[in-house]
C-alpha cells in the first residue's frame, strides 16, 4: 500500500493487521485487518463517517484500547510492551470539547503532564508561558482563568497547549475542532496547519470533515466500517476512484457550490 | 407555665443539653465521614464491593431509629447504655447519604474529562485524587449535609438509651404531657438542623466547580 521504502526506524507508528472487537467478540468488529505505517513528522488524517472506527484506532495507539488481534507499534515497540502510563505521557492527546479539567486554571491544565513528570516549578512556569504563546493566548490574560471563563475556541487552544506541554513526539487529535462554530473552526484549522508544519511532530488527526482533511493532511486514510479503503496524499485522494471517496468528495462539491 | 417562661427558667440546662446534643452529632458525623468517604472511593474501583456496601448502608437506614438504638444495647463493646451506643447508631444512620453521594459524585463526572485524564497518563489513583475527588466535593458535601440534618433529628432519640442531649426534654415532656418541656428540646434541635443546613449549603455552593 505504501510504495515508499523506509527503514523501520522512520516509522513513528505502525499498525499491523489490527483487529478490534467489542468485548473480544469476533462478530462485532470495530476495526478489521487494519495495516498502516505512519512516518515521523507526518500528519496522517483518519477520515471516515461516524462509527467507521477512527476514534477506536486513535485509542489503540495510546493504549486506551488494546488490539484484539495484531499489533500496534509506537517507535518500533508494541504498545503492549510499554508501561501504559509512560506510553501515554509520551503521546499528546486532544479531544473534542478539549476535556479540560474544570477545577484547574488554564496554567494548571497546560502543566498537567510536566507536573506528573515532576519537572521543577520554574521550568514548568516557563513552559506554560511558551505553550500559551504558541497557541495564541496571552499568558498574562489567560493563565489564571478557569475553562468555564473561556470561549470554545480558546478552550481548544488550551487543549492543544496541554497536549504539547511535555514535548511529546506524537500528537493524537480526535475531532479537536468539531464542536466549534464555522468561523472559529476555520481560524483554528489554518493556525493549526501552520503550527503542525513548524512542530515537526507525528500527528494522527481524526475527522469526518473532508475539507479539514485536505487542509491538514500529508496523507489521508479513509475508513469505512473499520477497514482502510483508501490512502493517499490530499490531491491524489481527490482523484481516487472508490465509492466512499466519491461520497466524501461529493460533499465537498456540494458545500463549494461547484463540481470538482 | 408558658413555653417562653420554661425556656427562661431552664436556659442553662437547655444550653448544656444543646451542647451535649451538638457534641453527639459532631462525633457521629466525624466517624461517619471517616468511614463513608474512603469507602465510597473504594467502591468506585472495586465493583464487587459496591452492591455490598451500598446495600448494607441502605439496610441500616431502613431500621427505625428507636429500634436501632434498642438492638445495639445488648451488643458487647459497642452496645450498652449511654453515649457510646448512641454514637454507633448515629454513625450507622449517617453512612448511607454520605456513601451514596460520594459514589455518585465520583462516578458522575463528564466522561470526556476522565478520558483526557487517562490519555494524559494519569494513574487511576491520580485520577481519583486529583480529578474525581475535587470535582465530586460539592456532591459529597451535599451528602454530608443531608446526613447531618438527619443525625441532629435522630440524636434526640438517643436520650431514650441515656445518651443525653435535647431528647431528654422531649422524652420528659412526653412523659409529663407538657408541651413546654417538649418544645424546650424540639425547638433548639430544629434550630440546630436549620443552622447546619444553611452553613453546609453555603460551603457546598463555594466548592462547586462548573
Amino acid at each position: 500500500m505504501n510504495a515508499k521504502t523506509a527503514s523501520p526506524s522512520d516509522f513513528s507508528i505502525e499498525l499491523r493487521d489490527v483487529n478490534y472487537h467489542i468485548n473480544d467478540i469476533p462478530g462485532r468488529s470495530i476495526v478489521s485487518n487494519f495495516s498502516l505505517t505512519i512516518s515521523r513528522g507526518e500528519t496522517l488524517v483518519l477520515l471516515g463517517r461516524s462509527g467507521s472506527g477512527k476514534t477506536t484506532l486513535l485509542k489503540l495507539i495510546n493504549r486506551l484500547l488494546v488490539p484484539s488481534l495484531g499489533q500496534v507499534l509506537v517507535q518500533g515497540r508494541a504498545t503492549t510492551d510499554y508501561d501504559p502510563i509512560r506510553l501515554r505521557r509520551s503521546i499528546g492527546y486532544v479531544i473534542q470539547e478539549a476535556g479540560l479539567f474544570p477545577h484547574f486554571t488554564v496554567a494548571e491544565n497546560v502543566s498537567l503532564v510536566p507536573t506528573l513528570e515532576k519537572w521543577d516549578t520554574s521550568r514548568i512556569a516557563v513552559r506554560v508561558e511558551e505553550m500559551l504563546r504558541l497557541v495564541g493566548l496571552a499568558p498574562a490574560e489567560f493563565a489564571t482563568r478557569r475553562p468555564r471563563e473561556l470561549s470554545g475556541g480558546q478552550r481548544q487552544r488550551v487543549g492543544v497547549a496541554r497536549a504539547l506541554a511535555s514535548d511529546p513526539p506524537i500528537l493524537l487529535m480526535d475531532e479537536p475542532f468539531g464542536a466549534l462554530d464555522p468561523v472559529t473552526r476555520t481560524e483554528l484549522q489554518r493556525e493549526f496547519s501552520a503550527l503542525a508544519r513548524r512542530l515537526n511532530k507525528t500527528i494522527v488527526f481524526v475527522t469526518h470533515d473532508v475539507r479539514e482533511a485536505i487542509l491538514l493532511a500529508s496523507r489521508i486514510a479513509l475508513l469505512e466500517a473499520g477497514r482502510l479503503v483508501a490512502l493517499a496524499p490530499p490531491q491524489e485522494f481527490l482523484r481516487l476512484d472508490h465509492p466512499e471517496v466519491h461520497a466524501f468528495t461529493a460533499s465537498l462539491a456540494v458545500s463549494n457550490g461547484v463540481s470538482p | 407555665m408558658s413555653p417562653w417562661n420554661f425556656f427562661l427558667d431552664h436556659r442553662s440546662e437547655i444550653l448544656s443539653a444543646t451542647l451535649d446534643h451538638l457534641t453527639l452529632v459532631l462525633i457521629a458525623m466525624a466517624f461517619a465521614i471517616a468511614i463513608a468517604v474512603p469507602l465510597g472511593m473504594l467502591i468506585v474501583q472495586h465493583r464487587h464491593l459496591r452492591a455490598l456496601a451500598l446495600g448494607a448502608a441502605s439496610i441500616f437506614q431502613t431500621i427505625p431509629s428507636l429500634a436501632l438504638f434498642g438492638f445495639l444495647i445488648p451488643i458487647p463493646f459497642i452496645g450498652g447504655i449511654g453515649r457510646r451506643t448512641a454514637i454507633v447508631a448515629l454513625v450507622l444512620y449517617a453512612l448511607l447519604p454520605i456513601l451514596r453521594n460520594t459514589y455518585v459524585g465520583l462516578t458522575g463526572i463528564d466522561p470526556a474529562i476522565l478520558e483526557a485524564a487517562e490519555a494524559m497518563g494519569m494513574t487511576s489513583t491520580q485520577i481519583l485524587l486529583r480529578v474525581r475527588l475535587p470535582l465530586a466535593l460539592s456532591v459529597i458535601l451535599a451528602g454530608i449535609r443531608t446526613a447531618t440534618v438527619i443525625t441532629i433529628g435522630v440524636a434526640t432519640i438517643a436520650a431514650a438509651i441515656g445518651a443525653g442531649g435535647l431528647g431528654t426534654f422531649i422524652f420528659r415532656g412526653v412523659a409529663m404531657v407538657n408541651d413546654s418541656v417538649i418544645l424546650a428540646g424540639a425547638i433548639p434541635a430544629a434550630l440546630l438542623a436549620i443552622f447546619a443546613d444553611l452553613l453546609l449549603g453555603l460551603l457546598e455552593r463555594r466548592l462547586k466547580v462548573a
